[in-house]
């Protein structure tokens, strides 16, 4: 009993830890005073207001939007084809071109995105949005074939074998037998991929140029000059979209579909 | 006239281990033959190549005189049952087995009219609206069946189709698969390792063993007469003693003359015989005699087996539980010159 209480006592402090300071940014962003204070005098949503109203920030919510959305479709593209051709292929080097689609989740963004700024924006001068495309589709596609991936190996291939044999062409068995069975991993997919671009901040930083911007990076920026609670506004509108797309995976799939 | 033939298949994997080393098979219309052998003989890959899913190194496969080799998966219209059933997990029982028909662009009604009179015969009418999770394996069983035979194949291929079923179920889904068989005249090739499962059921065996067929012959030949070593062996012949030919009689290395009725041509023979074949000698019996001393005994509940030490070595004998000998004891053995066989080392 004792060793219960104790648990919970450490569960609380973990989970105030974590939650306690997103609490309080959520709070600040309603304060009515110009600086951040916590707790606060007055409510008031003029900064939410003032997010959408001020035109760098409601531009760069759709610019994040467009990429996160642009980036995860291509990402789905690409990644769906390529975690089924490393499931279902005897490859020798499979497992080293695993390793090579995910290493963009273990290397630091930060030097992602300057190798990408190197490469895209000085050495081939790409457009800032295809530029900041490219970048957020490297993101993303390393959770994609990582999602599907595990998907497809809980598929029995025999599956499509049967399809095949009862006269279904190699693509279209595709199609009708092999995407309807893995549907929950590919939203799982789309889901994190989302998110992960649309919260990207290192490779942003790199690739946003003169005019195009995402949002986290247009915040980052913002926060060099002002701190008035416009910060903890667009903190807050970062974390309900993010909130808001998990809340779409939990009553679609179960959050457990991400942990697969 | 062959039906199907399999003529010099080769196949090999990544380049190196050789599954099938000119593999001959013929199998006539209407037949159902199975394909016998441990894990590891190519039985499985006999059956992909016929299926399409491999295409051999060299070798030709033909149906009804077509050559149908290159020929993909998905136009030779065979029907084919897998190990783990492959439903289409997101389909439902009626959708599973119209899947072939819509396939092949047949309007509504027929399909409807075929997928009735298939879930009919394969006594699953009442389960059209249910998905393959909520169903047990031998009623999956039966769906995969129903779906692979709706297409009306040319050849139906099952591969270890029953291995996932418990014992009582396997043999009510034997007996049911050799009737709807039977029923619809289809040549059916069925693999398995399971022996008494392939004597029921088919009309020929084929053993298999290292990639090549060993014996390929009725149930009842392969029981009674096995050509081979392996093939003894594999059916449960436990016993076998070197024997060289000596005029009519034949001898083993340390001089123990034995008669044996049938008869096999080749230089390296040895003769076996099945546990429970084996007789203890009279006082007049002096050929076909071994003596030995009782090892190990072991209580098979109809019967006692024993292991015998021999100047021949060790034969293992089944006797009634009533005969009870001691471990230590010599014993004389009669090997029955009917029951003796005669195989290719």
């Amino acid at each position: 009993m004792r060793k219960n209480k104790m648990l919970t006592v450490f569960a609380v402090l973990v989970f105030g830890f974590l939650i306690l300071p997103l609490i309080i940014i959520t709070v600040t962003a309603f304060g009515k005073g110009s600086a951040i204070t916590f707790p606060i005098e007055s409510f008031s949503v003029k900064w939410f207001v003032k997010v959408f109203t001020t035109k760098s920030f409601r531009i760069s919510f759709l610019t994040s939007l467009e990429i996160a959305m642009l980036a995860t479709v291509i990402a789905l593209l690409v990644g769906i084809p390529a975690a089924y051709a490393l499931a279902r292929s005897g490859l020798k080097g499979k497992n080293l071109i695993k390793s090579v689609f995910l290493s963009p989740t273990i290397v630091p963004g930060i030097v992602i995105g300057f190798v990408l700024y190197q490469f895209l924006v000085l050495t081939l001068r790409v457009p800032v949005f295809m530029g900041l495309l490219a970048g957020h589709f490297m993101v993303t596609l390393p959770y994609v074939i990582r999602v599907v991936g595990s998907s497809l190996e809980q598929f029995d291939f025999s599956t499509e074998e049967a399809a095949w044999s009862l006269g279904c062409g190699k693509l279209r068995a595709f199609f009708r037998v092999v995407l309807p069975n893995i549907t929950s991993g590919i939203s799982a997919a789309f889901m994190l991929a989302f998110i992960n671009s649309f919260n990207n901040i290192p490779v942003s930083m790199f690739l946003s140029g003169p005019g195009v911007s995402t949002f986290p990076a247009t915040l980052m920026n913002y926060i060099e000059y002002n701190y008035d609670p416009t910060v903890s506004a667009v903190s807050v509108l970062l974390m309900a979209v993010t909130v808001l797309m998990m809340v779409i995976v939990d009553k679609t799939l179960g959050i457990a579909a991400l942990a697969k | 006239m062959a039906y199907m033939t399999l003529k010099d298949i080769d196949v090999r994997y990544d380049k190196k281990k050789q599954v099938l080393k000119g593999l001959n098979l013929e199998v006539k219309e209407g037949e159902l033959v199975s394909l016998l052998g441990p894990s590891g003989c190519g039985k499985t890959t006999t059956l992909r190549v016929v299926a399409g899913f491999i295409e051999p190194e060299s070798g030709v496969f033909s149906l009804d005189g077509e050559d149908l080799t290159k020929i993909p998966v998905h136009k030779r219209n065979f029907g084919i049952v897998f190990q783990s059933y492959a439903l289409f997990p997101h389909l439902n029982v009626y959708d599973n087995v119209a899947f072939g028909l819509k396939m092949r662009k047949l309007d509504k009604q027929q399909i409807d009219q075929k997928v009735k009179n298939i879930l009919e015969v394969c006594g699953l009418s009442e389960f059209e609206k249910r998905f393959p999770q909520q169903m047990s394996g031998g009623q999956r069983q039966r769906v995969a069946l129903a779906r692979a035979l709706v297409i009306e194949p040319k050849l139906l291929l099952l591969d270890e189709p029953l291995s996932n079923l418990d014992a009582k179920l396997r043999i009510n889904m034997r007996m049911e698969i050799k009737r709807i068989q039977k029923k619809l005249g289809i040549t059916t090739l069925f693999v398995t390792h399971d022996q008494e499962e392939c004597f029921s059921i088919s009309d020929k065996v084929a053993v298999m063993n290292q990639g090549v067929i060993e014996q390929f012959d009725t149930p009842e030949n392969i029981y009674q007469r096995p050509e081979t070593e392996f093939v003894a062996r594999f059916i449960g012949f436990e016993n076998f003693l070197t024997l060289n030919r000596e005029g009519n009689v034949y001898k083993t290395q340390a001089g123990t003359v034995f008669t044996v009725e049938s008869d096999r041509n080749g230089d390296s023979l040895a003769g076996t015989i099945r546990p429970e074949d084996i007789r203890i000698a009279g006082e007049s019996e002096d050929r076909n005699v071994l003596t030995g001393t009782v090892g190990v005994r072991t209580f098979l509940g109809k019967s006692y087996q024993y292991e015998v030490l021999t100047a021949e070595g060790k034969f293992l004998v089944s006797r009634p539980a009533e005969e009870v000998y001691e471990e230590g004891s010599t014993i004389r053995l009669y090997l029955p010159e009917s029951k003796l066989i005669l195989v290719n080392k």
